[in-house]
C-alpha cells in the first residue's frame, strides 16, 4: 500500500500539504497519486505569486501514461517552486514527500484545517 | 558530373545541364548568422535511398499487414476502390480556383455528401469543410458559442463534459473561449444525472457527449440529458469519433444533438492514424444552419452547384480552409457510402458491435475482466488487468508489449483513465472471424504467460527489430535534434 504519512494533511484530489509555520504550507502530490500516474516526465507548477483556488487545476502533470490536471489543495499564493523538477520530474516518483515537493503557498490556517488527515485520506486512496 | 567532359566534348546534349549553377551569398548576412559547418544532410545513391525507406515499411505495424484492435481509434479496413474513385483526373487534377461552372462534378459530388450525411445523422445541414475532427469539435462549440451570443445570451461560459468523453473535447472548449467542468460518470458507465442537474444554470452553454462513450458503452439515458440540457437553455455536441458503433442504427439527431461532427477519415474510408489529412465534417440542427463553417456547397433553384459565401451566410462563424477541405478525404467518403447504400452503411455497426462482443465474451470465458461486465459492447470494450497486476504485477503494458510478439497491435491502454490497467479493444467490422479467434488464442497464451512466467511479459518484446524502450527516458531526455551530438 502506498506510503501515507501522519504528520501532514490531504486533498480529496491526492495532493499533501505540509504546516511549515507561519502561515506557509509546502504542497506535493501523494505517493498514491505518483503510482497512478506512472514515470512522470514533466511538471507544470503554478507561477511565484499566483493565486490558487482549492479544488480548481493550477498546473499539468504528464507522466508516459497520462497527463493529469494538478489540482491546487487550498486557497493561497504562490511563494516558491521547486524548480528541481524542471530537469528532473522522476523526484516526483522518487520522493513525493521530500524532494519532490512542487510549492511553497501561504494560505489560511482554517483552510489547512479543513483538509483531510492521514486516516481520511487512506480511506480514499485505499478504495 | 564531370566538368571535364563538357569542356572537351562539343555535343550539345551537355548544354542542357539540369543542375542549378553555384550560387554566390548575398553580402548583406550577417557573418555571426552563417553557418561555420557545411549543412549536415545525407550523401546517399537514389537506390540506397529507394531500399532505406522500403525496408523502414517493411517494419511498419499497418492495417495492411496485421490486425490492429487500437480501441477509440477504428482501424478498419479502407476500401481500395473508394481511393481508386478519389484518385480520378478529374478530380485529382481539378484547379481549387477553378470557377463553379466548370467544376460541377466536383460540386455534385460534395453537394450529395452533404445531404446523404444530414440524412445519416439525423441533421438539418452539413459543412464538410472542416480539415480535422479537432477542427470540427472547435467549429463545433464555436457554433454554440455563436448561437448563444446572437440570442443576446452573453452568460453561457461553461461547457460540461462527461469523464468518458472523447480526450480531445476539454481542449476544443477551452480553445473556444468556454470554462470546462467534468461530469463524472455512474460505476455502470452512464452519466450521472445528479451531478449533471447541479451543474445546469443559465451560465452553461452546452454539454459535449460521445455516444457511445469512451468507456465502449451506450449512454442510456441519452434521452433525458438531452431534455434536462435543452431546458435550462444548453446545446448538445455529439462527438462523432465512435459513429461507426451507430451507424444506420440510430441517429445523433435522434438522440437530440443539436451539433456534431463527423471524422470522415476514421468512420468513411480512409486510411488514418498517420497524421492526416483528414476530415471533420459537421452536422447540425435548423437553428445552428446560419453558423455553419465556410465553404459549403449550395444548390441553386435551378440546380446549379456553387460555393457559399459569408454574403450567403452572413452569421457564419467563418472560413475553416481555403478551399472546401481535404477533398481527397470526401471523395472517398462519397465513393464509400455510395458502395454502401442505405442497407450496407447498417452493416457496418451490425458487424462492428457483433465483432466486439464476440472478443468480449471470448477473453472473459478466458479469465480476463470486464470493466463493465453487465453491459453490452457497443463496438469496443474495456479490460482491465487488474487482477494479473495484484496477482504477478504484470501490468497492461506488459500485455500490449508481449501482443506485439504475434504480430498484432496492441490495443489502447491506459485509456480511458477512470479504468485502472485497462486494455481499450476495438476489433471493427472488417476482421474476420478467423482473425478474431486467432487473437483470442493469443491472449489465452498470454494470460497464462501471465500467471506462469511474468517476467517473459515484462521484458516484451522479445520478437521485434527493437525491444522495451525506456519510455520515461525518452520523453525526460527528448532528442529530436538532426546534427549529431
Amino acid at each position: 500500500m502506498s506510503k501515507i504519512p501522519e504528520s501532514l494533511r490531504y486533498s480529496s484530489t491526492h495532493e499533501w500539504v505540509e504546516d511549515l509555520g507561519d502561515g506557509r504550507y509546502r504542497v506535493g502530490i501523494t505517493d498514491h497519486a505518483q503510482a497512478l500516474l506512472g514515470d512522470l516526465v514533466y511538471a507544470e507548477v503554478p507561477e511565484i505569486e499566483k493565486n490558487l483556488q482549492a479544488g480548481t487545476v493550477c498546473g499539468v502533470l504528464e507522466s508516459v501514461k497520462a497527463a493529469a490536471d494538478l489540482y491546487a489543495p487550498i486557497d493561497g499564493k504562490v511563494l516558491e517552486r521547486n524548480e528541481a523538477l524542471n530537469d528532473s520530474p522522476q523526484l516526483l516518483n522518487e520522493d513525493p514527500y521530500g524532494q519532490g515537493w512542487m510549492m511553497v503557498v501561504a494560505a489560511e490556517s482554517s483552510a489547512y484545517a479543513g483538509l483531510m488527515d492521514a486516516a481520511a485520506y487512506a480511506n480514499i486512496a485505499e478504495a | 558530373m564531370n566538368p571535364a567532359v563538357t569542356e572537351t566534348v562539343n555535343d550539345s546534349i551537355f548544354a542542357h545541364d539540369h543542375h542549378l549553377p553555384g550560387q554566390k551569398l548575398p553580402t548583406d548576412i550577417p557573418e555571426d548568422l552563417l553557418r561555420k559547418t557545411p549543412l549536415n544532410l545525407p550523401n546517399a545513391s537514389e537506390l540506397d535511398v529507394l531500399r532505406h525507406y522500403t525496408r523502414l515499411s517493411q517494419k511498419n505495424f499497418s492495417i495492411d499487414t496485421q490486425f490492429y484492435p487500437l480501441g477509440s481509434c477504428t482501424m478498419k479496413y479502407n476500401p481500395r476502390i473508394a481511393h481508386a474513385l478519389a484518385s480520378l483526373p478529374g478530380f485529382a487534377r481539378l484547379h481549387p480556383d477553378t470557377p463553379a461552372p466548370a467544376m460541377q462534378g466536383l460540386l455534385q459530388v460534395l453537394w450529395e455528401l452533404q445531404e446523404w450525411l444530414a440524412a445519416a445523422t439525423g441533421m438539418a445541414a452539413v459543412s464538410l469543410t472542416p480539415a480535422a475532427g479537432a477542427q470540427g469539435e472547435l467549429a463545433g462549440v464555436a457554433m454554440i458559442r455563436a448561437y448563444h451570443l446572437a440570442r443576446g445570451d452573453t452568460g453561457r461560459n461553461k461547457m460540461l463534459i462527461p469523464t468518458a468523453a472523447h480526450g480531445t473535447n476539454p481542449a476544443s472548449a477551452q480553445m473556444a473561449g468556454f470554462e470546462v467542468i467534468e461530469i463524472p460518470n455512474l460505476p455502470d458507465g452512464d452519466l450521472d444525472m445528479a451531478a449533471l442537474d447541479a451543474h445546469l444554470g443559465p451560465d452553461v452553454a452546452g454539454i459535449m457527449l460521445t455516444n457511445p462513450s469512451t468507456l465502449g458503452v451506450f449512454e442510456r439515458r441519452i434521452a433525458e440529458i438531452a431534455r434536462h440540457v435543452h431546458a435550462a437553455g444548453g446545446l448538445l455536441y455529439y462527438d462523432g469519433a465512435n459513429l461507426n458503433a451507430i451507424l444506420g442504427r440510430v441517429q445523433p439527431g435522434q438522440m437530440g444533438f443539436d451539433v456534431m461532427h463527423l471524422n470522415l477519415h476514421k468512420t468513411f474510408a480512409t486510411p488514418h492514424g498517420g497524421g492526416g489529412p483528414g476530415a471533420g465534417a459537421v452536422a447540425v440542427q435548423e437553428r445552428l444552419r446560419p453558423f455553419l463553417p465556410l465553404p459549403t456547397v449550395l444548390q441553386e433553384p435551378h440546380g446549379a452547384l456553387r460555393w457559399m459565401s459569408i454574403e450567403d451566410l452572413p452569421q457564419s462563424i467563418g472560413q475553416l480552409s481555403a478551399h472546401g477541405g481535404n477533398i481527397g478525404v470526401l471523395l472517398r467518403a462519397h465513393a464509400y457510402l455510395r458502395r454502401l447504400g442505405r442497407s450496407g452503411v447498417g452493416r457496418v455497426s451490425a458487424y462492428a458491435a457483433l465483432n466486439a462482443n464476440y472478443l468480449l465474451k471470448e477473453l472473459q470465458r478466458l479469465g480476463y475482466q470486464a470493466a463493465f461486465p453487465e453491459r453490452r459492447a457497443s463496438h469496443e470494450f474495456i479490460l482491465s488487468v487488474s487482477d494479473l497486476h495484484k496477482a504477478t504485477g504484470v501490468r497492461a503494458l506488459d500485455v500490449a508489449k508481449r501482443l506485439l510478439d504475434f504480430g498484432i497491435h496492441a490495443p489502447t491502454i491506459y485509456f480511458p483513465q477512470l479504468v485502472p490497467e485497462c486494455l481499450l479493444i476495438e476489433p471493427t467490422e472488417t476482421e474476420s472471424k478467423a482473425t478474431l479467434d486467432r487473437f483470442v488464442a493469443v491472449m489465452a497464451q498470454i494470460r497464462q504467460e501471465a500467471l506462469e512466467q511474468p517476467e517473459l511479459l515484462r521484458e516484451a518484446p522479445h520478437h521485434l527489430p527493437v525491444g522495451r524502450l525506456d519510455e520515461a527516458l525518452a520523453a525526460r531526455k527528448l532528442d529530436v535534434s538532426a546534427a549529431p551530438e
